[in-house]
């Protein structure tokens, strides 16, 4: 009897910590949301109250619309974010094949030079890097953007493909082989649609950090025409700064698509890396 | 299998093809780009603006010219200071959280998860922005809040006020990544089986000593693995300080970090001009303490780790 009750207080306890840590976490994004509905003047008489119908006022919201070209800059993020994640799962993917199904010379000088780039920071190399874009001609395009995340998701992506790929039967490779398909086939057949899930985890890691970067779009696409919404909205919150309403609005604006994305994805996520860290 | 040793070792064409794509883009836009910044660091433009080896003279200026040190000892002691509050902080709390998440029968488990680590996913954009407006003194919810428990008093513009601003930018940071951990301790504290935890309460080990004397020692070398993701994560961090500081890192370059300084020196500030040489001479330092970072955590604490295998 004492222990059930000693058990209830503990989980009593425990549920008031993580909800006392979720409104810290939640508590900001809530404020600046419900803020973002309310005229200018309800903005500052009462913060912390929640839109009614003699606050509510969608002025913020017309203004960033009228101003800012976000649809543009959502576009482009939607490209960049696709195309570079096509190619860091398509090259990641059959690299990490080569990697964990042939033995061949090298094989691990391989794995750890693709490695090195999951502890050095691609930014590092940037000054080369805008060099390289000025020389080819590629500074302020998308082309330059999805180039550069597709060098700095690689290394994460090989990496956790090859610990899957590994768990493919060889009997099911062997079987293919003996059928006659190439090993090209077995690859994209047979295991491609087995490591799915893998892929999955490897694409929503790729994708957070590539949606939300700003120093590359900052010194490699700053031109209005190929902004990235990231950069899109850090430039246009510092025009707006004195006016509330606009700024409020963009920010919510700019929190939807990855609050949307990640509630989706979310599970995904979680299985992710909770398989990644028990290896 | 059959043709293999008839043709003894064909040249296997298809590892090139599989490898290939992946190789080289990274080495054309990773290692080269990194060793061409090694590389520029070594040279220097003249006074006839000719570029000319100049061997580790950049460095002798970064590290002892008054004029180029000063601000970047303020920097590398800012990043510091960022990282510490960083492991004093973020990863007790983290672990704090993963303990209570991942306590037996605890509804709503998934719930908070997912809440706690929204954050995570905003950009330094969301991020930077949102704390600004809510510690702003303009707008007043911070003061109105303080207000309400009665501690107005201890209201300060945080971020406007050089000894408080890195530390509040620290922990707006801590604020935004305290997920990781929190997922990666998660994770390693439901790997740890169920019989020795079972062994543990046979003994009469429950709670919190279960904790601290068992499943501590068993995520040890998780927290060795957040701690060096948290050191190269600190001392690469630029975003959040160039949105809620700008690129000067006020007030007086009290918040002034390693990526800051890259990013201003590189490409110049209201009169200065870029220098891609000192640029270049700034991101090779920070390779070094990264590299240093990175050394220590593989040869230092790694190895020390135990890693029990289950």
């Amino acid at each position: 009897m004492a222990q059930a009750r000693s058990h209830f207080g503990r989980s009593i306890a425990a549920h008031a910590v993580l909800l006392t840590y979720t409104v810290i976490a939640l508590f900001p994004v809530f404020v600046i949301v419900i803020n973002s509905f309310k005229s200018r003047k309800a903005i500052f008489s009462e913060p912390l109250a929640v839109p009614t119908p003699a606050t509510f006022d969608l002025i913020g919201y017309a203004t960033v619309l009228k101003q800012g070209d976000f649809f543009q800059y959502f576009q482009n993020s939607m490209i960049v974010t696709v195309a570079s994640l096509f190619f860091v799962l398509l090259f990641g993917a059959m690299a990490a094949f080569a990697l964990s199904e042939y033995r061949f010379r090298g094989n691990l000088m391989m794995g750890l030079y693709l490695a090195l780039g999951i502890m050095i920071p691609i930014r590092l190399g940037t000054v080369a890097i805008l060099q390289m874009m000025v020389a080819s001609g590629l500074v302020n395009t998308l082309a330059a953007l999805i180039l550069v995340y597709t060098a700095q998701g690689l290394p994460l992506a090989v990496f956790i493909l090859s610990e899957f790929m590994k768990q493919v039967s060889d009997d099911l490779k062997n079987a293919g082989r003996i059928d006659g398909l190439s090993e090209y086939r077995i690859f994209f057949t047979l295991v491609l649609p087995l490591v799915r899930p893998a892929m999955a985890t490897v694409a929503v890691f790729t994708m957070i950090p590539i949606w939300n970067d700003l120093w590359f779009p900052l010194i490699l696409a700053p031109a209005e025409s190929v902004k990235t919404i990231t950069l899109g909205s850090q430039v246009f919150i510092g025009q707006f700064v004195t006016n509330w309403n606009a700024v409020l609005a963009a920010l919510s604006l700019a929190i939807l698509p990855v609050l949307v994305m990640y509630l989706i994805f979310s599970r995904q996520l979680i299985r992710g890396i909770t398989a990644g860290a028990v290896k | 299998m059959g043709t293999d040793v008839a043709q003894r070792r064909p040249i296997r064409w298809h590892i090139g093809v599989f490898l290939a794509p992946a190789v080289l883009v990274y080495t054309a836009l990773m290692i080269l780009p990194l060793a061409a910044t090694l590389n520029l660091s070594l040279f220097n433009v003249t006074e006839a603006r000719e570029t000319v080896f100049v061997g580790l003279a950049n460095f002798r200026r970064l590290f002892g010219d008054p004029l180029w040190s000063e601000a970047f000892w303020n920097a590398l002691a800012n990043n510091a200071w960022f990282f510490l509050i960083h492991m004093i902080v973020q990863n007790p709390i983290g672990v704090l959280l993963a303990a209570l998440l991942s306590s037996p029968r605890l509804r709503g488990a998934a719930f908070y998860r997912t809440a706690i680590f929204i954050p995570t996913i905003l950009s330094f954009v969301i991020v930077g922005f949102v704390w600004k407006l809510i510690l702003s003194p303009i707008w007043g919810i911070a003061p109105g809040m303080l207000d309400a428990v009665g501690l107005k008093a201890l209201f300060v513009p945080w971020l406007g006020k050089e000894q408080y601003a890195l530390t509040a930018l620290a922990l707006v940071s801590v604020w935004q990544f305290v997920g990781i951990p929190m997922m990666l301790i998660y994770a390693a504290l439901l790997s740890i089986p169920d019989e020795v935890l079972e062994a543990a309460e046979m003994d009469g080990i429950t709670g919190a000593s279960q904790f601290w004397k068992i499943k501590l020692p068993l995520i040890l070398p998780s927290i060795g693995i957040i701690s060096i993701l948290t050191f190269v994560g600190n001392f690469n961090a630029f975003d959040l300080i160039y949105v809620a500081q700008g690129a000067l890192a006020g007030p007086d370059f009290a918040t002034d970090i390693l990526g800051t300084f890259l990013y201003r020196t590189f490409f110049g500030f209201q009169l200065q001009l870029g220098d891609p040489h000192m640029g270049a001479t700034i991101a090779t330092a920070m390779f070094g303490v990264i590299l240093l970072g990175v050394c220590i955590y593989l040869f230092g604490v790694q190895t020390r780790l135990r890693r029990y295998q289950f």
